[in-house]
């Protein structure tokens, strides 16, 4: 469903659950690519400005809808494909996306939605060239998210759906649809599963050793001397969790 | 409208019983008169006795805020715009329009989805995208078109409140001044809803006439649409 990716630039994506550890090992990525003189750019789930207000309003006067939390979000991601990921990969760019399309085939359909309605709404994303998903097992992300976190928020707990009144239980239940659905999508969208239980050290090992294999003989923009960044949003030395 | 007939897979988390009102549409260019006929329908409808809610673009109470400062900047590209107001739509839709059908309340709404299909695919977008989008709205019980030419439709808004940026599309013809991006590009508008209208089995109604001769037309066939729903008739006192 999503087109192939005609650009010169190189997309990089990386998926799992909350707790899953992903967004460590994508910071990691980041900085070894950058160290190697590569040009990169990088985007994070959720984090378009044009849209951030709204979604604020909308979660904190409790306003979605699994439909309305889907065309939103997706809003939030065509901002940034088409004012950031885009541009980026046609100059050539390694793209570092911290969560993609495939969170919202998990999480929306998750929720209710129609599989087929979500999958149209992305389609006019791209195929990236390497898709990682960090697959743990749903107890150790649960004990990852609950035992950092103070409070688990409403949406993420997945409070909507009314499954618990409990937000543990209910982040556990929501979390446990959202893996299911991932599962499906590792066939349908060629993702490349690499097993979140390992140590922080190994999964950064295979990750570098995937990468250096799909970037082998590839020219991308170079890096001019002196520029330390291509474009990056400020926040990615902060390793955040959740949504 | 009893049993919801959705466009495509629709809710498919929530059962929406019973609908017993009726949602009617009204379509149509920038400056083609909807407005007023919306308020002079509400007034019609509501001396007759039945109880009636309006709606209309950009009025979500989640995105409008949002949308309108958007609207305001450079940086709302062409897909995003899309599915922002997919957003107010189905906002909209799902806490406004369906509650009150499902209370029994006619619903005018003033436009629906079809118009920012229209404009996002005027705008590039693909159409078989932009319909699948809108898989979750729910068919009308009527579509009122109404339908004038673009003449008419500049002549009406230079009298009236002026041309503006976005309904002269000025953001994708790039005409150095307003009035030919206004017929450029509302052309196109009218060429999708005539192709729509087809598609989507509106009722045209001529609006290149008299207001009051365009509401006797709407009123004909709201009262057609109502026929088993008779209005109180009393005498004055």
């Amino acid at each position: 469903m999503l087109r192939k990716n005609t650009t010169p630039g190189k997309l990089i994506i990386v998926e799992g659950i909350d707790g899953s550890g992903k967004s460590t090992q994508i910071d990691l990525l980041y900085k070894w690519l950058h160290s190697q003189g590569k040009s990169v750019y990088f985007s994070e789930w959720n984090s378009s400005a044009l849209v951030k207000s709204t979604t604020k309003r909308a979660k904190k006067r409790k306003l979605f809808t699994p439909t309305t939390f889907s065309l939103l979000q997706c809003t939030d991601f065509a901002d940034r494909w088409e004012n950031g990921i885009f541009p980026m990969l046609k100059a050539g760019v390694i793209v570092l996306a911290d969560r993609y399309a495939f969170t919202a085939f998990g999480r929306d359909v998750a929720r209710g939605v129609d599989p087929e309605w979500v999958r149209n709404l992305y389609s006019f994303a791209m195929q990236p060239d390497i898709a990682l998903y960090f697959r743990v097992p749903l107890d150790v992300a649960v004990q990852r998210i609950t035992g950092a976190r103070a409070k688990l928020k409403f949406y993420e707990a997945g409070m909507d759906l009314h499954i618990s009144e409990s937000r543990v239980e209910s982040f556990r239940r929501f979390q446990e649809r959202i893996l299911n659905e991932y599962d499906k999508m590792v066939s349908e969208f060629n993702l490349t599963v690499i097993d979140g239980d390992f140590t922080v050290q190994a999964q950064q090992r295979l990750v570098r050793e995937i990468v250096k294999q799909k970037l082998e003989g590839w020219e991308g923009l170079p890096k001019p001397e002196g520029h330390p960044l291509v474009t990056i949003q400020s926040d990615i030395n902060v390793v955040k969790g959740g949504p | 409208m009893e049993n919801a007939i959705y466009y495509g897979a629709g809710f498919p988390y929530r059962e929406l019983g019973d609908l017993s009102g009726k949602l009617i549409v009204l379509e149509g260019s920038d400056g083609v008169g909807r407005s007023t006929q919306t308020q002079l329908l509400r007034r019609w409808l509501e001396d007759e006795g039945f109880a009636v809610s309006d709606t209309g673009l950009r009025r979500s109470k989640m995105t409008q805020k949002g949308l309108e400062k958007a609207r305001m900047g450079h940086t709302l590209s062409r897909i995003t715009m899309s599915l922002f107001y997919a957003t107010d739509f189905a906002d909209r839709l799902e806490n406004r329009i369906i509650p009150a059908l499902q209370a029994g309340f006619i619903v005018l709404s003033d436009r629906y989805f079809y118009s920012i299909m229209a404009r996002d695919i005027v705008r590039g977008a693909d159409p078989g995208w932009a319909h699948q989008v809108y898989g979750f709205a729910l068919k009308p019980d009527i579509v009122l078109y109404l339908k004038a030419d673009v003449t008419d439709l500049v002549s009406r808004l230079i009298l009236g409140r002026g041309l503006n940026y976005w309904e002269a599309g000025m953001d994708i013809h790039p005409s150095n001044n307003l009035y030919d991006s206004f017929i450029d590009y509302q052309s196109e508008l009218i060429m999708m809803f005539d192709q729509f209208a087809q598609e989507y089995g509106f009722v045209t109604v001529d609006a290149g006439r008299p207001v009051m001769e365009v509401f006797s037309d709407l009123q004909g066939h709201i009262r057609n649409l109502l026929e088993d729903q008779q209005p109180i008739i009393e005498e004055n006192f």
